[in-house]
């Protein structure tokens, strides 16, 4: 099961990530895979601003996708029967292949209950 | 007048209110006068009386023939405890018949407050329509005089139920609505959540926030009967589209569990729950936190925490649910800066500054309670000036 590690705040990236202190995207638990984008119209290519709230570390992530207002980012590359990690806690299996940057939703992303 | 409350502030010791004492002690937000029907056949009289007198209210519903059993039971609980929730001044009850629209008038008789009941059968829409309209304006007239008077916070009843639910609620309203109860529930309100089949996937959290091992044997049990009794009995897929709901998928959910997690954040982090109520059950163990057996549907859950008493409803939301109720102001909370952006009139309390972290936790608490004072006070609520006014049955199984 993935996500059991505590996840390390990986290098911060140089260059125009943000013009302000406002994240991107927040991740409620150092040990989530995903985290959730706060903003509107974030688009591919934007080098994203996160803030974990649990400890309030920042980490940074590269959008691969435009990804809507509250739909989720892959922190880490997530393969196909992964458990996906948030709050701490799992909240179902990957159905399919998410690298890290991507969008996690229904195609990918699917209950283990019901 | 309570000037000095204006600017409340959870730090504050002696938080409080204007409300109005009722008859049995309990202290209501609102003052209205009901028109209540016993069953579907009863709301075209309820209408028109409600429409002959100003300032009162009818509730229409769908149900109340030929239900029996725990069905039954709860149709009576149902309308009884929103005939006796202290919001409500009076109460007129028009039935099809004499015999169940007696037992509600009895049941809301036991508070102490005006309650008169008329059947239909043997005399017809027109004469009923007449009787009742005399009996509700002298009610209305009655209750117009009525005054409110400074009550202690602890004399509140605060519900929570959160709807069209995305990842914002869990990041910011939801626990907004947590940080209100870890603050006043110490300070002695009732506080009330449910939601049962929205807890699947942090069953295992909040069975260890019941106050004792019973009580969350007595969750336990109550979850798992949901469960097998309503989910896996009528199941036909894994739910998606019903529970998570559509609008929650386009908000970013994407799997119950990760629903049921940002759900739970209404509880905070320090309360704990000291019953299991049955839907629409009165709590009788003291103040502090209940847990409600309800659907997740807000207008059910909210129609059910109204008849268990609870008289101000503290209500997150995401993508913008819209729901109010007759008798209890629904304050809208919301995180989301694309609902505040499209459909702003809907929301009361603005907590998107938690996701730019311009905003803390603590004082988005602090806003809430603010709200929730002021609503009390007698601030019309998003929904209710808007004229949400969403009365709705729990039905248990069909009738006979």
């Amino acid at each position: 099961m993935c996500g059991k590690q505590t996840r390390r705040t990986p290098p911060r990236e140089k260059g125009p990530v943000s013009k302000s202190n406002i994240p991107q995207f927040l991740v409620h638990s150092p040990e989530d895979n995903v985290g959730v984008v706060v903003v509107e119209d974030l688009k591919a290519g934007t080098k994203m601003l996160g803030v974990i709230t649990e400890n309030d570390t920042t980490i940074h992530v590269t959008a691969k996708h435009d990804i809507p207002i509250g739909h989720k980012v892959a922190l880490k590359d997530l393969k196909e029967g992964d458990t996906v990690i948030k709050y701490g806690e799992d909240v179902g299996r990957m159905i399919g292949n998410a690298k890290e940057g991507e969008h996690v939703h229904v195609h990918n992303h699917k209950t283990k209950r019901w | 007048m309570a000037t000095k409350k204006g600017k409340s502030s959870a730090g504050s010791s002696n938080l409080s209110f204007w409300g109005w004492r009722r008859e049995n002690g309990r202290v209501g937000v609102r003052n209205h006068v009901i028109i209540l029907p016993l069953d579907d056949l009863s709301n075209a009289a309820c209408e028109a009386v409600a429409n002959n007198i100003k300032g009162t209210m009818a509730l229409p519903h769908h149900y109340g023939r030929l239900q029996f059993g725990e069905d039954l039971e709860l149709h009576f609980r149902t309308l009884i405890g929103a005939g006796s929730n202290p919001n409500v001044a009076a109460v007129v009850v028009i039935g099809i018949e004499d015999g169940w629209t007696d037992r509600v008038v009895k049941g809301i008789a036991k508070t102490g407050k005006p309650v008169v009941g008329f059947g239909i059968e043997g005399h017809g829409d027109i004469a009923i329509i007449a009787k009742a309209s005399y009996k509700a304006k002298e009610f209305v007239q009655w209750a117009s005089e009525l005054k409110r008077e400074e009550c202690d916070i602890s004399d509140l009843w605060v519900s929570t139920k959160c709807g069209e639910s995305d990842t914002t609620t869990g990041l910011g309203s939801c626990p907004t609505v947590g940080n209100m109860y870890d603050k006043l529930i110490p300070k002695g309100i009732y506080g009330v959540f449910g939601e049962t089949s929205e807890i699947t996937g942090a069953e295992h959290i909040c069975v260890k926030r019941a106050a004792t091992p019973a009580i969350g044997e007595k969750w336990m049990k109550t979850f798992k009967a949901y469960q097998d009794e309503v989910i896996e009995a009528n199941k036909v897929d894994d739910l998606s589209e019903s529970q998570p709901t559509k609008g929650n998928i386009a908000g970013g959910l994407s799997s119950i569990e990760e629903k049921a997690l940002g759900n739970l954040e209404k509880i905070g982090r320090n309360c704990t729950f000291i019953d299991v109520l049955k839907p629409a059950e009165a709590p009788a163990k003291g103040a502090g936190l209940y847990y409600m057996d309800t659907s997740s549907a807000a207008a059910e859950c909210v129609t059910l925490m109204a008849a268990g008493g609870y008289v101000v409803h503290t209500f997150p939301t995401g993508q913008g649910n819209i729901i109010g109720n007759p008798i209890v102001p629904v304050i809208k909370i919301s995180a989301n800066p694309k609902t505040l952006r499209t459909m702003p009139e809907h929301i009361d309390v603005d907590v998107t500054g938690i996701l730019r972290r311009e905003m803390t936790l603590d004082t988005a608490g602090d806003a809430l309670i603010d709200m929730i004072v002021r609503t009390s006070n007698g601030r019309l609520t998003a929904a209710e000036a808007l004229g949400h006014r969403e009365f709705v049955m729990t039905k248990l199984y069909r009738s006979a």
